[in-house]
């Protein structure tokens, strides 16, 4: 037998929030994924909404491109508003 | 790569499944993170060999809801297992064949009620202290994994804490059994912290990687020192004539373990073993037909789909 794929699952803790990455588990389809996520990621309450994406769907970025992906944004300072110096007599900005 | 590695790790940034990571701190984990796994998959069923006959209904919702957080459990851990480039099927298969090794804890039986209690109380106790550290371990997901698992875990030693006080408090059978349980259980749960250090081959290289944070023998004392007063609370006595508070050291002193015991153990000669992994072949082999079914059936929804 072949295995079943793999789905990572993610969670709506409250309505409000965005759904965040809780783990993974292995289904043959997505209904059956969702029924297994609920049992084994939201037996207290956790979850008030459960998206699945089989794992083999997603792309990741990879760890030897961090450099590249992120060091840009290290040089550019002024995209922060502590770069700005504001004389203490201005208020409210 | 190995000294900028152990930089990172010294530096307290995590490990995740795509970074590289030396083959010895890979294979440490998957060692590690499966026994994990099938120790809370194994757990189920001394405690599962109760569920039928909790002596009530709220006693009984309360175990089941324990199993089947123990069930959870080894799902987390084995897909912590998966990110490390082991299948899942593998990691069950190393289970069934006795390749993979498991706590040795669950090879004692479940004689009575009270054990449920000394289960939850000492055994999820141990597991407690050898676990909160583990959720600051080096590799991402398996501490994640950990603090899942940890939060959970306080409820499973309360719900046998408080089993052992009511069966304290009850009958002088119903005491007499809780301190017979505590007679059995308290020797092994003081294995569970693994072996002395002097003689633990794995500590000193899992240290050094932050996969463990505190050695064996200091989380035996941790143990000792937070169930000792409890005992005390319950009005039983800890099997243990060398047990005192040693207020020079601010630690109790507890008597000598019976190493021969644990290894003989884990060799296959304790009380269940056999019971036990034939239970996990039986299981695995019983559930094959609700695999393939569910599996068939999504292969026809996507073919159905297909077509339209």
């Amino acid at each position: 037998m072949s295995e079943w794929p793999l789905w990572e699952v993610f969670i709506r803790s409250m309505h409000g929030l965005a759904h965040k990455h809780v783990g993974s588990l292995h289904a043959p389809d997505a209904e059956m994924a969702i029924r297994n996520a609920r049992d084994v990621y939201t037996r207290r309450n956790e979850g008030v909404s459960i998206w699945v994406v089989r794992s083999s769907d997603i792309t990741a970025s990879s760890p030897g491109d961090k450099e590249a992906l992120f060091e840009p944004a290290n040089s550019k300072v002024y995209r922060h508003p502590t770069f700005y110096e504001v004389p203490d007599e201005v208020e409210n900005l | 790569m190995s000294a900028e590695f152990q930089e990172r790790i010294e530096a307290g940034i995590k490990i995740e499944p795509k970074d590289e990571m030396p083959e010895g701190y890979r294979n440490t984990l998957i060692r590690q993170i499966s026994q994990h796994a099938h120790s809370e998959i194994v757990g189920q069923l001394p405690e599962g060999n109760w569920i039928t006959r909790a002596p009530t209904l709220k006693r009984k919702a309360i175990l089941l809801a324990k199993v089947q957080d123990e069930a959870g459990h080894g799902l987390y851990l084995y897909a912590a297992v998966e990110t490390l480039g082991v299948t899942r099927e593998q990691t069950i298969q190393d289970l069934l064949s006795g390749k993979a090794k498991y706590s040795s804890i669950f090879n004692y039986p479940t004689l009575t009620w009270a054990d449920i209690g000394a289960i939850g109380w000492l055994v999820d106790g141990a597991a407690i202290i050898n676990q909160i550290p583990i959720c600051r371990c080096s590799y991402g997901p398996y501490a994640r994994a950990m603090v899942r698992i940890c939060k959970e875990e306080t409820f499973h030693q309360r719900q046998g804490f408080e089993i052992m006080l009511t069966l304290a408090r009850g009958t002088p059978e119903q005491k007499a059994m809780a301190q017979d349980a505590l007679n059995r259980w308290w020797w092994p749960s003081l294995m569970m912290h693994g072996p002395p250090d002097a003689d633990s081959k794995h500590s000193a290289q899992s240290m050094a990687w932050k996969i463990k944070l505190f050695s064996n023998d200091e989380l035996r004392q941790k143990f000792v020192d937070q169930i000792a007063p409890q005992a005390d609370f319950l009005g039983l006595k800890i099997p243990d004539p060398d047990l005192k508070w040693n207020p020079e050291r601010g630690h109790y002193d507890f008597g000598p373990i019976d190493w021969n015991e644990f290894y003989s153990v884990i060799q296959g000669n304790g009380p269940c073993n056999r019971e036990r992994l034939q239970a996990r072949i039986d299981a695995h082999r019983q559930g094959a037909w609700v695999r393939d079914a569910a599996a068939a059936y999504a292969a026809k929804q996507r073919a159905k789909a297909r077509v339209a």
